[in-house]
């Protein structure tokens, strides 16, 4: 399917610092092919990401997300060690989760 | 012995349950669509659940003044408001204004960053929507070259 996320988390004090670039085409539903018809809305609709199982966020995206999206957060209470999850789902029912060790 | 009568009731009241926390994927697929789909910047605030939005200093986009490439613009969005619910992204002249929505919980900080695609130079406002359904938002004015919708 996709290429793997890349994720990197890392601890500072008591926070961490998230990042994640997520490998998808993200078509907006607004260009046209060759022949002049519409190119179908392919996006990632809703990401989670989990600390350690956990739910700390959710959102949900529009098709004006930039392609291979990038996404920045900073989990509270978060150390060294701990796991966070990224999962996302996109508009035709596709998923993909990773999973990296905050450092 | 459960009669089928007995089981459909029973059923009826686990979907109804579903449906009113949102966990029905159905229901919850119509609600976001319908904010994505908004043509306007208040139109898209109040399917998310905010009332129409006042400015102020304790909401902060950042982003670039000028983005060489509509097809990836960073931006940030952050709030020190307290209770915060879901924080929103939205490019004005987009097709459709919503970029972006978070839902905020107390194990994240409310300061968000991610890429988004801008048709043409736009303001971008990022809206905090609160618990007790008010919404505040910050905006910016991005110029932008080279359009990222395909043209």
């Amino acid at each position: 399917m996709a290429d793997p996320m890349r994720i990197r988390a890392q601890a500072a004090g008591d926070k961490a610092t998230v990042r994640v670039l997520m490998s998808h085409e993200m078509e907006s539903g607004q260009r046209k092919d060759g022949t002049g018809k519409i190119i179908p809305a392919w996006h990632i609709q809703d990401v989670t990401a989990t600390l350690n199982g956990k739910t700390v966020l959710t959102a949900e995206w529009g098709p004006a997300v930039s392609k291979n999206p990038f996404l920045q957060f900073t989990i509270k209470g978060a150390k060294a060690g701990d796991k966070v999850g990224i999962i996302w789902k996109d508009n035709k029912g596709d998923t993909r989760t990773d999973e990296a060790t905050v450092s | 012995m459960q009669t089928r009568r007995e089981t459909l009731k029973h059923s009826a009241a686990v979907a109804s349950l579903l449906a009113a926390s949102g966990l029905f994927p159905q229901y919850a697929q119509a609600f976001e669509k319908a904010a994505f789909e908004a043509k306007t910047i208040n139109e898209a605030i109040k399917s998310m659940g905010g009332a129409v939005p006042v400015e102020s200093k304790d909401v902060t986009i950042t982003g670039p003044d000028i983005a060489e490439n509509g097809a990836v613009v960073p931006f940030g969005a952050s709030t020190s408001l307290p209770n915060v619910k879901r924080v929103l992204l939205l490019v004005e002249k987009n097709p459709s204004a919503l970029v972006a929505m978070f839902n905020v919980s107390p194990d994240v900080e409310v300061n968000f960053a991610t890429r988004s695609k801008m048709g043409q130079s736009s303001d971008v406002y990022a809206v905090a929507i609160t618990n007790d359904g008010k919404a505040f938002f910050a905006k910016k004015e991005v110029k932008v070259t080279l359009g990222g919708c395909g043209g």
